[in-house]
C-alpha cells in the first residue's frame, strides 16, 4: 500500500518538473492572462457595460417610457415581421443546402460550399446598393415598378430581401460541416428498413442536427435583427415605417435621445447575449456527449 | 462496384434540395449581383474611372485600408494571445469569457457603434482618461481603428483555437528534450504549426473590416478627406441617387471582396492540408 503510493507520489513529482519544460514558468501565465483579460474587458466588457449602463441610468421607468414610444413599438414590430420572414426561409434553404452538399456527391462542391459563403463576404452597403440598383426609382426595375404602383426600395420588401441576403449564409454554415461529419449512414439504414424520404429526415436527420440548426437560426435571428448597413441604404428611414430597430437607435442617437437609444439597444444587445449563451450551450452538449461516448 | 450503385440511390431528393438551393441563391443572390454588375456595365470608361479616382474617394480607400490592416494586425497579435491563453491556461470564468469573444459578432453593429463612440468621446469612460495624454479616438482616424479591431476580434481567436486544441503535445515535448528553451519551441514549432490559421484569421478580420459599415460611422464623425471610410462614399452616393458613382465603388469594394475571399480559400485549404 505504502510502496504503491510512493511510486505514485514520485510519478507525480516526476510528471510536474518534466510538464514544466513544455509549460510557462507561473508568472508568466499570469502576465499573459492578465494582458488578454484586459484586452478583452477593454473591447468586449466596457461596450457591453455602456450600453447597459446607458439604458438604465435614469431608472427603469425611463427604460420603459423609452421601449413604449410609438415609434420604437413600430420599430419592433418592423424588425419582428422582417425576421418571420426571413428566418424561415433562410432555414429552409440551409437545410436544403446542407442535405445536398453532405448527402450527394456532384461535380463543383467547393464551388457551392464558396458561392453559399459569399454574401457574408460583401459589404452590407453594396448589398443595399445592388438591390437600390434593381428595384431603385432610377434602377433596373424602377421604372416597371413606379408603373404598377409597387413599391420595394424604402418600403418593407426592399428591408426584407436585404436582410434575406445579408443573412443567407448562416444557418448553412452551421449545418453543411455538422452533416458531412455525420455521414449517411444512419439515414441509409433507415431508408433501407423502408422508411421514406421525409420520415428519415424528421427521425434520423433532424434529432442528430437539433442542436446545430437551433444555433443556426438563433444566429440568423440575431443577424436579421441586427442588419444596419443593407437596410440603411434601402429603407429611407421612414419614422414608424420602414425604421427597422438599428435604424430606430440610429435615429435617437443622432437626435441627442441617448437614453432611449440605449434603451433600445439594450433589447438587441439581450438578444446577442441570448445567442452567444446558446452557442456556449450548445458546445458544451457537444463535448459532454463526446465525453460520454468516448467513456 | 454492384454496391455502390444502389448505395448511391438510397438516399432521396437530391433533385428537390438542390434545385431550391439553386433557385434560392439564383433569386436572392446571384440574379441581384449579376445586374449590380451588368449596371456597371452601362458607364462609359471614363466616367467609372473617374468615379472610382474620385479624390475623397481614394482617401477613403486608404483610411479603410489602412485602418483594416491596423485592426487585423491588432487582432492578430492579441487574438492569438486570447486563444492562447483560453486553451493551454485554467482561470476562473473562463468559459464565460470564451462565450463573450463572440459577441462582436452577434450584438449589432449600429449597437457596438454607439457604445465605442459614448466610451471614448472625451467625456466617456475610457476617453477622459486617454484625454489627458492628449490622446483622441472619438472622431479621428484612430477611431475608426478602434472600430475596426473590435468587430474583427473573434476571428483571428476562432480560427486559432482548434488548431491549437489538436496540436499535438509530443512535438512540444520532442523539442524540449531536444534541449530547445520554451521560446524556441514556441517560435520554430508551435508558431510555424499555427501560422495557416494565423493568417486566415487576419485575413478573415481585415476582410470583415473592409466592408464594416455601422460600427464605424458613429465614431468616426464622417470627416471629408480624414474619417470618411468606403462603405460610408457609396450611401453618400445612394442617398444623393448617384447610382453610377455608388456602383462604380460599390464595383472596387465587390472585387476587393472577391479577391480576399479567393485569399482565405486559399489559406484555408492549407491549414486543412496541414491539418487534415
Amino acid at each position: 500500500m505504502s510502496t504503491s503510493s510512493t511510486v505514485i507520489e514520485t510519478n507525480d513529482t516526476l510528471a510536474k518538473r518534466w510538464r514544466r519544460a513544455t509549460e510557462e514558468p507561473a508568472w508568466l501565465r499570469l502576465v499573459l492572462i492578465g494582458i488578454a483579460l484586459t484586452f478583452l474587458a477593454l473591447f468586449l466588457v466596457l461596450p457591453l457595460t455602456v450600453v447597459l449602463y446607458g439604458a438604465f441610468e435614469r431608472g427603469l421607468s425611463v427604460w420603459y417610457d423609452a421601449i413604449r414610444d410609438p415609434d420604437a413599438m413600430a420599430s419592433i414590430r418592423l424588425t419582428l415581421l422582417i425576421v418571420v420572414i426571413v428566418v424561415p426561409l433562410n432555414t429552409l434553404f440551409g437545410i436544403a443546402a446542407a442535405w445536398a452538399i453532405a448527402k450527394f456527391e456532384f461535380r463543383g462542391k467547393p464551388f457551392l460550399i464558396s458561392l453559399i459563403d459569399m454574401p457574408f463576404a460583401i459589404s452590407p452597403v453594396v448589398v443595399g446598393l445592388i438591390f437600390v440598383i434593381l428595384f431603385g426609382s432610377q434602377g433596373w426595375l424602377g421604372p416597371w415598378l413606379s408603373s404598377h404602383d409597387l413599391r420595394i426600395i424604402f418600403a418593407v420588401p426592399g428591408i426584407v430581401i436585404v436582410i434575406a441576403f445579408g443573412t443567407l449564409p448562416f444557418i448553412a454554415r452551421e449545418l453543411i460541416p455538422l452533416m458531412q461529419q455525420q455521414g449517411k449512414e444512419e439515414e441509409e439504414a433507415s431508408l433501407t428498413l423502408g422508411a421514406n424520404g421525409w420520415k428519415t429526415f424528421w427521425h434520423v436527420t433532424l434529432p442528430n442536427i437539433k442542436w446545430g440548426l437551433i444555433y443556426g437560426i438563433i444566429l440568423c435571428n440575431a443577424r436579421a435583427m441586427g442588419e444596419f448597413g443593407a437596410v440603411a441604404v434601402v429603407s429611407g428611414r421612414i419614422r414608424g415605417e420602414t425604421n427597422t430597430m438599428p435604424l430606430h437607435i440610429e435615429v435617437l442617437y443622432n437626435e441627442y435621445m441617448f437614453t432611449a437609444a440605449f434603451a433600445v439597444s439594450s433589447l438587441l444587445t439581450a438578444l446577442a447575449l441570448v445567442t452567444i449563451a446558446i452557442k456556449s450551450a450548445v458546445e458544451w452538449y457537444d463535448e459532454h456527449r463526446q465525453r460520454l461516448a468516448a467513456a | 462496384m454492384s454496391i455502390a450503385i444502389p448505395r448511391r440511390r438510397v438516399i432521396p431528393g437530391f433533385g428537390l434540395t438542390m434545385g431550391f438551393t439553386l433557385l434560392y441563391l439564383g433569386l436572392v443572390f446571384l440574379i441581384p449581383v449579376g445586374a449590380f454588375l451588368l449596371y456597371t456595365t452601362t458607364m462609359s470608361w471614363e466616367q467609372f474611372w473617374n468615379a472610382v479616382t474620385h479624390r475623397q474617394v481614394v482617401a477613403s480607400y486608404k483610411l479603410s485600408f489602412g485602418a483594416s490592416l491596423i485592426g487585423a494586425t491588432i487582432n492578430l497579435v492579441f487574438g492569438a494571445l486570447v486563444a492562447w491563453v483560453l486553451v493551454r491556461y485554467r482561470f476562473p470564468g473562463k468559459r464565460i469569457v470564451d462565450a463573450l469573444v463572440d459577441l462582436p459578432f452577434a450584438l449589432p453593429t449600429a449597437v457596438a457603434g454607439i457604445a465605442l463612440v459614448t466610451l471614448y468621446a472625451t467625456t466617456g469612460w475610457v476617453g477622459q482618461y486617454l484625454e489627458i495624454f492628449g490622446i483622441r479616438v472619438a472622431y479621428t482616424q484612430l477611431g475608426v481603428v478602434v472600430a475596426l479591431t473590435y468587430i474583427g476580434l473573434p476571428f483571428v481567436v476562432r480560427t486559432v483555437q482548434p488548431v491549437l486544441e489538436d496540436l499535438e503535445a509530443e512535438l512540444e515535448e520532442a523539442s524540449a528534450s531536444l534541449g530547445a528553451d520554451r521560446l524556441t519551441t514556441v517560435r520554430r514549432v508551435i508558431l510555424p504549426a499555427l501560422l495557416p490559421a494565423l493568417l486566415t484569421g487576419y485575413a478573415l478580420a481585415f476582410a470583415r473590416a473592409l466592408g464594416e459599415y455601422g460600427s464605424v460611422v458613429f465614431i468616426s464623425g464622417n470627416l471629408p478627406f480624414r474619417t470618411e471610410i468606403t462603405p460610408l462614399l457609396i450611401v453618400a452616393r445612394a442617398e444623393q441617387y448617384d447610382y453610377h458613382g455608388a456602383a462604380a465603388i460599390g464595383t472596387v469594394m465587390l472585387v476587393a471582396a472577391f479577391l480576399m475571399l479567393l485569399l482565405i480559400n486559399g489559406l484555408q485549404w492549407w491549414t486543412s492540408r496541414r491539418h487534415g
